[in-house]
């Protein structure tokens, strides 16, 4: 991230040059979001032999880079800034790639070709004859009294990683408002950082949209263990503010008591970025709809990654079932497919979803999608502190979540990669290796 | 400057100067060298970044971990004696280190 620096190569200097062709013949790409799915895109296209210009803009003030280690790494400071990039300068010029920092998207315009001009809250404007949405969704705003305070966070992007990271040292005692992946992770952090932590979870049980109640179960307890304070079922009447009126000093909830907090950090899940969709008319119903190749309504644009609401990608899912993703396996998988597309090549999305998560010493990965899933098997092994949930739709495995548990995880993934099943009876003994177990069909 | 001697799977090579304390993966991924997908960006959770090394360069590199030892049973091609995952192999001043990448990752 080089907000500070100067932009003087090629790579920087493309939003001057997109001003001047005004007018011109409008060619090329342009990939609106600079993310994960968007870096992915202009790599696979570049991979797959796409000769027109790429043009990948975003509107943050920083280089693309990984958001994964936000709430982790980077947030503890245990990794630097520069090696969250993605790419270097030199490879985009290489690839003749222009990035384009600092510019949001306002409006488009648009041809019955599917070209169009793209216009830039600058003013700047960047024509295209094609267009990917990789715009990804942005934190939920907490809706509560309060809300407005300084020391109230979110953590979606790295000028918000860095500005917790500015406040951290008056902190003594932080809550987290949200129990779900970036509420944990950061709650994590910021625990091993020294802070007391409380965990305000809404819901009845902690990640309730990603894993199933065991897992659920088994990470409040993990958690509780390792010294953070976590309320389920939490109700909220307002932030309450120091003495000065403009700094948070405590959460108080329904019952009147406050937990104190000189910082409160948000993590109460995301609202994909539409706008752009709907201004052109694109159907959108949680997310940008596409079709088995990442194109959207209108037969022209792709959208991809977290914004997108796709077909269920898991082989033998039922016809008709969609999801929407939030995921870099996803981001990454999605713009492949994407890329293809924009090729004239229909493929289908290729691998297992699988997500993961890191959580002080608690590693859990997820393979597969637990949707429509009717039994669990519990794989349990304290001693050696692993715990893996198998998930099984009519008898065949669809899914598994796993904390310190890698050979389960890669069995679980292979096994669905290959259309194989891992039958539950046998996968019940801790002690079996489940990929000894798997069966054809 | 730290140097890695990257061999596809076809045999051709890029030699890719790198940072010491970078890794070899981060060192692949920012220079686009093709063959090291690297999902998880280095924390160590899937396994994508699989390398073979060359065996006399195996004994300058740490020690595996548990959990490099157990993902290393789930990579895409089969893991053999030499196989690291090049997210835990961090660059030294005087690294000249030759690693061939797998057919596939994914």
């Amino acid at each position: 991230m080089d907000a500070t620096k100067t932009g003087t190569t090629a790579a920087h200097s493309v939003s001057a040059d997109a001003t001047a062709v005004e007018g011109a013949v409008r060619t090329g790409l342009l990939i609106i979001g600079a993310s994960q799915s968007g870096v992915q895109l202009a790599v696979s296209l570049r991979a797959l032999g796409f000769d027109e210009h790429i043009t990948l803009l975003g509107e943050e003030d920083h280089r693309p880079y990984q958001r994964p280690a936000l709430s982790k790494e980077f947030l503890q400071g245990t990794v630097e800034s520069e090696s969250l990039i993605f790419r270097s300068n030199e490879y985009w010029q290489e690839h003749n790639v222009a990035l384009v920092k600092g510019q949001r998207i306002e409006r488009i315009e648009r041809e019955s070709d599917g070209s169009g001009v793209a216009h830039a809250a600058s003013g700047a404007r960047f024509p295209f004859k094609r267009l990917a949405l990789t715009v990804g969704a942005r934190a939920r705003k907490l809706d509560l009294p309060g809300a407005e305070l300084d020391g109230v966070v979110y953590l979606r992007n790295a000028d918000d990683a860095l500005a917790l990271k500015a406040q951290l040292d008056g902190v003594r005692e932080a809550v987290v408002i949200g129990g779900g992946f970036i509420g944990l992770e950061a709650a994590s952090s910021l625990h091993k950082m020294g802070k007391a932590v409380t965990v305000l979870e809404y819901g009845p049980r902690l990640i309730g949209r990603a894993v199933g109640e065991e897992t659920s179960e088994y990470f409040l307890n993990a958690h509780r263990e390792r010294g953070l304070d976590i309320r389920l079922d939490a109700r909220m009447n307002r932030l309450v503010p120091a003495g000065d009126g403009s700094r948070v000093a405590g959460v108080e909830l329904a019952d009147g008591s406050v937990v104190p907090a000189q910082l409160v950090l948000v993590g109460i899940g995301v609202v994909p970025n539409t706008e752009l969709a709907e201004q052109l008319g694109l159907d959108v119903d949680n997310g940008i709809v596409v079709d088995r190749h990442a194109v959207a309504s209108d037969g022209t644009t792709v959208a991809v990654g977290d914004v997108a609401n796709i077909p269920n990608p898991l082989p033998g899912a039922p016809e008709g079932e969609r999801i929407r993703l939030e995921s870099v396996n996803n981001a990454i998988e999605h713009a492949k497919v994407a890329a293809y597309s924009l090729m004239g090549r229909s493929e289908d999305y290729a691998g297992i979803p699988w997500f993961w998560s890191n959580q002080a010493d608690l590693k859990l990965q997820i393979a597969g999608l637990t949707l429509g899933y009717d039994s669990t098997v519990v794989r349990r092994d304290d001693e050696r502190g692993k715990f893996s949930v198998l998930y099984y739709r009519d008898g065949r495995i669809i899914a598994a979540d796993c904390v310190n548990a890698p050979l389960d995880f890669m069995a679980v993934k292979n096994a669905l990669a290959k259309g194989q099943n891992i039958p539950a009876d046998a996968a019940a003994d801790p002690a079996v290796v489940l990929k000894t177990i798997v069966t054809d069909g | 400057m730290p140097t890695v001697h990257f061999t596809d799977a076809e045999g051709t090579v890029r030699d890719i100067e790198g940072n010491a304390g970078d890794s070899v993966m981060e060192t692949a991924v920012r220079n686009g060298v093709p063959g090291i997908v690297a999902e998880c960006g280095g924390s160590l959770s899937c396994a994508t970044c699989h390398v073979f090394v060359r065996e006399d360069c195996l004994d300058q590199l740490p020690e595996m971990e548990e959990m490099e030892d157990e993902m290393l049973y789930g990579t895409v091609v089969d893991r053999e004696d030499n196989s690291r995952l090049s997210c835990q192999l961090r660059l030294a001043e005087d690294t000249d280190l030759y690693v061939t990448t797998p057919e596939a990752q994914v």
